[in-house]
């Protein structure tokens, strides 16, 4: 079967989503989509699954025209989608989830669970998709659910089948399985698109890259004969540095102390375990790890944000373990938060409040209670320009901006200030290869006038070419110390999992 | 189109919508003429009902005095909606908080002889305080125990209202010779002058000064929002309370304090219909007004000028209904339902969209108040 997208063009109020479209898949190969965030992909992937009609183009299969007016229509025709958020009841379980909709059922119309159970073994088989038919959704892992989403679609006997960013969520190893995954589907005769702003990734496993930029396919490439520099500058429209350009590291005085502490989460398990180490001014040190090792706990806890069970925290030499978040700030901490729509931002808020966000207490923004609205926008207007935020107007609400300029808002609110350590806990999580960039050259320059930087992340790509000095982080420790520059990628990602490389002392 | 415009269409849209169907009602109800086939009648009806409408809420001085009357305890009962909401509180109370502030209002009124220039703010001041520390208690709660408010607010309203009823046959609060809930009038030099007194004694001219009163908190609420890092604070916490609090804000002080200016507020809608209107205070001078506040400020957005808005419109309704009544057979019920249909077209943006066929993004629209989650 052949599927194929010709002159899609969707527009929205003001935008041109889709601009005269084309691509196509075969079955038996990967096709991955690539750009940036609002480059058109979600667009085009709702045009391709029947939720939004082109304005022109047409969709044809093995060469004749056709027309979804629903995701049904898709699913009917072989298309199946694995959407970036999974679509599963949290409470059910494994088989019930993937019979949902398509129930078999017994006499009197009663849910023939056997039946179901009897299924999910059959697709899970034949595919190498492991899967316990009887286990509760809530309680698997974020891989598993992928899985099970998997079974899903091909239970519906998809021939196509579409992944929306599937690897945003997965572990390296989890993406190692998924890969796998991938190419059993291929080889057993159905088509894949792969939807995606990971260079590495499509590099990886793709038959063929198409890159989209700005609504429009603006080049295809083929992995053999294509390199990820290749690739960004097509993605971005300009030359793109994807290594960290830096000078070595002039490690000062220890400006961060952390002191054997440990965090103890709401059941009362130890999710920091007895953590030590410091942070120099005019040093990155980064902390690798696989989601859910503590790191969250670690940084919520170095920011004031959560109690630490037993341990201290100096900053600068000052005692700082019992300190408000607030007091923190002042003392010279600056805080990058994990997941900025939920701490760093408030997305209803203006650009303005927002970049006053944690410094309206200043003198420079307030007196007494009255606020100096006035010194706020003009100090604005300057972080706007001086970050590079794409905004027409800095009064407009957080949530016009894209993901990367929301995380510039909080880069540059937090390295603008008066500061002696900044904490930045996955700092281009979900943001365009641009603003990588551009945050990743903003932390260097922290690090070059005199600032102690602590990098939290889980992207090891990010860790190696950004700190001077990594640290691995295992169920709640601290099981490395490394020099990146000697150091392999290997290594490190083996004591991520907890093992030791060959030939390593502890 | 800048949203405040688009939801200002959205809300007369509501309006029309709602007039729209209540017209529909006042017809298909007139069953005198519809029984005797004569649709005529039954629409000239509905021309004078609504006719009336509009010429006892603003048709003469008395009637702009009575609109007046009923929308000041609605605009600063509706604040204390709308101020509580801006800080993703939702406060019921408004009921509890107005008893409250009547309650200390009253007694400093009778309590003391005080020339008028000291008495009446000190009055309106123990109405503020009274409300704002009866207000306070759903948040200590909230904070302490992380009781929702919606739970406590209303508890606290019969709390209220069952302490009213007793306080008022006691000493020093009960009227001689009544055994009913009914409290002694206050000193004079406590009543807030009539609005319209300028023109003379005129006893039909019901609005006072408590009007002036809740312009001034209007302003108060809309420079708290604008001006002060509290209103900041409030907002943030409000909008997005795991990033006030990264933000080293104090999300749980923050509760305390914005529920305790929600009470002042409607403190002061109590005590002004006390000191202004009443002179004195029953066991009903709350009335209905807590959860008519509630349709305020969901009409007005919780923003302060919508607030004023809505609380005219509330106010021009309740007292146009009663000339509705007069004038025409259609019971003043229908104001009831009319103010129903124009908060359910407020809350159904959609429905609104798909009438008037407006074209354009309505998300936003329909979330003035969130879930009940917070």
């Amino acid at each position: 079967m052949k599927f194929e997208l010709r002159g899609i063009t969707k527009r929205f109020p003001g935008v041109v989503a889709n601009d005269n479209v084309n691509l196509s898949v075969s079955t038996g190969e990967v096709l991955a989509l690539i750009g940036e965030n609002g480059a058109g992909k979600s667009t085009l992937m709702n045009v391709l699954y029947g939720l939004y009609h082109p304005d022109e183009g047409e969709l044809l299969i093995d060469g004749k025209a056709t027309h979804f007016s629903s995701p049904a229509d898709a699913i009917a025709a072989g298309i199946g989608m694995v959407h970036q958020h999974f679509m599963l009841v949290p409470v059910m379980t494994v088989a019930e989830n993937v019979v949902l909709g398509v129930e078999p059922t017994g006499r009197f119309g009663s849910l023939d669970i056997e039946e179901a159970r009897r299924m999910v073994r059959e697709v899970s088989d034949k595919y190498h998709l492991e899967l316990d038919p009887d286990a509760v959704i809530e309680d698997l892992s974020v891989g598993v659910r992928q899985r099970v989403e998997i079974v899903k679609v091909l239970m519906r006997e998809a021939k196509i089948v579409v992944f929306d960013e599937p690897t945003a969520v997965l572990t390296p190893s989890e993406i190692l399985e998924f890969f796998a995954i991938v190419r059993s589907l291929v080889d057993s005769g159905r088509g894949v698109i792969f939807i995606t702003h990971k260079l590495k990734e499509a590099l990886s496993i793709a038959d063929r890259i198409n890159v989209l930029r700005r609504g429009k396919v603006v080049g295809e490439a083929l992995p053999k004969n294509a390199t990820e520099d290749s690739i960004a500058e097509m993605m971005v429209g300009r030359a793109v540095q994807l290594v960290v350009d830096k000078a070595t590291a002039q490690p000062g005085d220890v400006m961060l102390g952390v002191n054997s502490i440990s965090v103890v989460d709401a059941d009362g398990r130890t999710v920091v375990d007895d953590v030590s180490f410091d942070v120099r001014t005019g040093e990155i040190v980064a902390i690798a790890g696989v989601q859910g090792n503590g790191q969250t706990e670690l940084v919520e806890a170095i920011a004031g944000m959560r109690r630490v069970a037993q341990g201290a925290i100096s900053l600068a030499g000052r005692d700082i373990t019992n300190e408000s978040p607030r007091g923190r700030h002042t003392a010279g901490m600056a805080h990058i938060p994990e997941d900025r729509q939920r701490q760093g931002i408030v997305t209803d808020m203006s650009i303005v409040e927002n970049l006053v966000l944690t410094r309206y207490h200043d003198a420079a923004f307030s007196q007494g209670i009255r606020m100096k609205w006035g010194a706020a926008a003009t100090k604005a207007d300057e972080l706007v320009a001086a970050y590079d935020i794409r905004t027409t107007d800095a009064s407009q609400a957080a949530t016009t901006l894209s993901g990367g300029n929301q995380q510039k808002v909080v880069v540059a609110r937090e390295l603008s200030r008066d500061i002696r350590l900044a904490v930045a806990a996955q700092p281009t999580r979900g943001i365009d290869v641009g603003s990588i960039e551009y945050v990743h050259a903003q932390m260097v320059k922290a690090r070059d006038m005199g600032i102690a930087v602590l990098v939290v992340s889980t992207e090891l790509d990010e860790v190696m070419s950004l700190a001077d000095r990594v640290l691995v982080m295992y169920r709640g420790r601290i099981v490395a110390n490394v020099d990146p520059k000697k150091v392999s990628h290997m290594d490190v990602g083996l004591y991520m999992a907890g093992s030791q490389p060959a030939g390593a002392s502890a | 189109m800048s949203d405040t415009l688009k939801s200002l269409r959205f809300t007369l849209l509501a309006i029309v919508a709602a007039l729209f169907v209540s017209a529909f009602i006042i017809v298909i109800t007139d069953i005198e003429a519809l029984g005797d086939g004569n649709f005529g009648k039954a629409f000239s009806t509905l021309g004078s009902a609504y006719w009336g409408l509009f010429k006892g809420s603003f048709g003469s001085l008395r009637a702009i005095s009575n609109t007046i009357t009923g929308a000041t305890p609605l605009l600063l009962a509706g604040l204390a909606v709308s101020s509580a909401f801006k800080a993703g509180l939702f406060n019921i109370g408004a009921t509890g908080q107005m008893l409250a502030g009547a309650m200390t209002g009253l007694w400093v009124g009778f309590a003391f002889q005080l020339p008028a220039v000291l008495h009446v703010p000190l009055a309106l001041l123990a109405a503020g305080v009274g409300g704002a520390m009866f207000g306070a208690i759903p948040g200590v709660l909230k904070a302490r125990t992380g009781a929702h408010e919606v739970i406590t607010t209303i508890m606290l309203n019969g709390i209220a209202s069952f302490t009213v009823l007793w306080v008022l046959k006691t000493e020093p609060f009960k009227r001689p010779g009544r055994d009913d809930a009914i409290s002694k009038f206050t000193e004079e030099s406590a009543r807030l002058p009539k609005l319209f007194g300028f023109l003379g004694d005129r006893i039909d001219l019901l609005a006072h000064t408590g009007f002036l009163v809740a312009l001034l908190a209007t302003f108060a609420f809309w420079w708290l929002l604008r001006k002060t890092t509290l209103g900041f604070e409030m907002q943030a916490t409000g909008l997005n309370q795991e990033a006030a609090r990264y933000a080293g804000m104090r999300p749980k002080s923050l509760m305390v304090t914005s529920m305790a200016i929600a009470g002042a507020f409607a403190g002061l809608a109590g005590g002004t219909e006390v000191l202004g209107l009443y002179g004195y205070a029953s066991a009903t001078v709350a009335g209905d007004i807590g959860f008519d506040a509630i349709a305020v400020a969901l009409l007005g957005r919780s923003t302060p000028v919508g607030t004023l808005f809505a609380a005219l419109l509330f106010g021009a309704l309740q007292a146009g209904g009663r000339q509705m009544q007069v004038d025409t057979d259609v019971p003043i019920d229908l104001i009831i339902v009319l103010r129903a249909l124009i908060v359910m077209f407020i809350a159904a943006p959609l429905l609104v969209k798909a009438m008037f066929r407006v074209k354009g993004d309505v998300q936003s629209f329909g979330q003035t108040f969130r879930g009940w989650g917070g």
